[in-house]
């Protein structure tokens, strides 16, 4: 029981031993250990960001709403104004429109009873004269009955 | 040998069969050039399976789902890095893996002491190894081996963050100032000797005197009939409370170990 040779062995032992806890234990499990904390970290960070994100995108959909609806409440408005004016508007071209047709209609009335007027009378003088002719044939003097004719025709 | 050795009773049997269990298997011509091949086999071994771990747990281990191998190291690595922050001033790349593999190895090797005392020696009987020391933390040559690479960094370190010069002032100026140079050459070296002899020692008394009342426990029931009661009794308290021993010795290992390389880490205060 004293110190022996053993000693240079274990010494030799332990050093490598020390390298090679250190580099496939210690310096891997350290790291992750280390990345796995970091990562935890920036993952609450995360969440409150997201948090804090979340509320102001909230805040920020009310405000959109709100101004969505008074746009909208606004073009209703205008929209039922112009509505009402083309509404306006029909109503007094059509019944100008109407004004216009009645007239030319009137107008072509007058003309036709006028052209029908002239053609009858035309007739009338064709069909006098011939009954006349033969009233004359009984009757010889047309003289006297040229006051008759006359009158017969301004008559009609 | 067993306890048919023993069972001759106390006197020449008992001693024979402790100084028999207290033997190394060692070859050499004695004095210091003496190789004791079961300590180097129980500690290589111990540090193979060590290896082993480590290499297969830096491999396998994920950062999302540690499992229970994982869980174990993971919670010993961060207790030793706690340990560290707690005392260690500044960083330094050895220190951690240092500390580590002190804690686990020296745990490991005690932990031999838990074996039965007969069982490892009496299946070397068997073929026809004659002489075997389990715990190689029994063996003064496995403490100090620890000790003086303990006491070699702390040397290195001392030289290296104080300087030569810094290094041989606080050999000089500590503890008691530039009026007791000759007495603070002396006090500073007893100090500083008293570091490996004191991790050497401690370690060794405490596994030595652990295995040697082992050994005594078991002779209580080699002895008679009647001890087997005792020796079952007295065997289970001591084991469970060796548990205890094992692991703390282990522990005060690798503190001192930080605390001593951290000394020598701080700058000289002056006096």
């Amino acid at each position: 029981m004293s110190i022996t040779a053993t000693l240079i062995g274990q010494i030799i032992t332990f050093a490598i031993l020390v390298w090679f806890i250190g580099k496939y234990l210690w310096g891997p499990m350290t790291q992750m250990m280390d990345d796995r904390k970091k990562r935890i970290a920036d993952g609450l960070a995360a969440a409150e960001r997201g948090i804090h994100e979340q509320e102001l995108a909230e805040q920020k959909a009310a405000q959109h709403i709100k101004e969505a609806k008074e746009q909208a409440a606004e073009i209703l408005a205008q929209a039922q104004k112009r509505a009402a004016e083309i509404i306006e508007e029909a109503k007094i071209d059509a019944k100008a429109e109407g004004e216009r047709l009645i007239t030319a209609a009137n107008a072509e009335i007058e003309q036709e009873v006028n052209r029908a007027k002239e053609s009858l009378r035309a007739q009338v003088v064709d069909i006098t004269v011939a009954a006349a002719g033969k009233i004359i044939k009984k009757e010889i003097d047309a003289k006297a009955h040229d006051d008759l004719l006359k009158d017969v025709v301004g008559q009609l | 040998m067993s306890s048919s050795t023993a069972n001759e009773a106390s006197g020449p049997g008992a001693v024979e069969y402790i100084q028999h269990h207290l033997h190394n298997n060692s070859i050499g011509d004695g004095g210091f050039w003496v190789v004791n091949l079961d300590t180097l086999f129980y500690s290589w071994l111990l540090a193979g399976v060590l290896m082993y771990i480590a290499w297969k747990m830096g491999k396998t281990m994920t950062a999302e789902t540690p499992s229970g191998g994982q869980n174990v190291l993971e919670a010993i690595v961060e207790f030793v890095q706690q340990q560290i922050k707690d005392i260690f001033p500044g960083s330094n790349p050895l220190i951690g893996p240092l500390a580590l593999t002190i804690f686990m190895w020296v745990f490991l090797m005690n932990t031999m002491d838990l074996i039965p005392v007969d069982l490892l020696p009496s299946l070397g009987q068997l073929v026809g190894i004659h002489y075997m020391k389990v715990v190689p933390t029994t063996d003064l040559s496995t403490t100090f081996a620890l000790a003086l690479s303990v006491f070699a960094l702390i040397i290195y370190y001392n030289i290296k963050i104080k300087g030569p010069i810094g290094y041989l002032k606080m050999f000089l100026f500590h503890p008691f100032g530039k009026y007791l140079i000759p007495v603070n050459i002396i006090m500073t070296a007893i100090e500083e000797i008293a570091k490996p002899v004191s991790l050497g020692l401690r370690l060794f008394g405490n596994m030595f005197a652990g295995e040697l009342i082992f050994l005594l426990i078991a002779l209580l029931g080699g002895a008679s009939l009647f001890g087997l009661l005792p020796q079952i009794a007295l065997g289970t308290a001591w084991a469970i409370f060796h548990i205890l021993v094992i692991t703390l010795q282990a522990f005060i290992f690798m503190l001192l170990t930080i605390v001593y390389l951290g000394m020598a880490h701080q700058d000289i205060e002056e006096h």
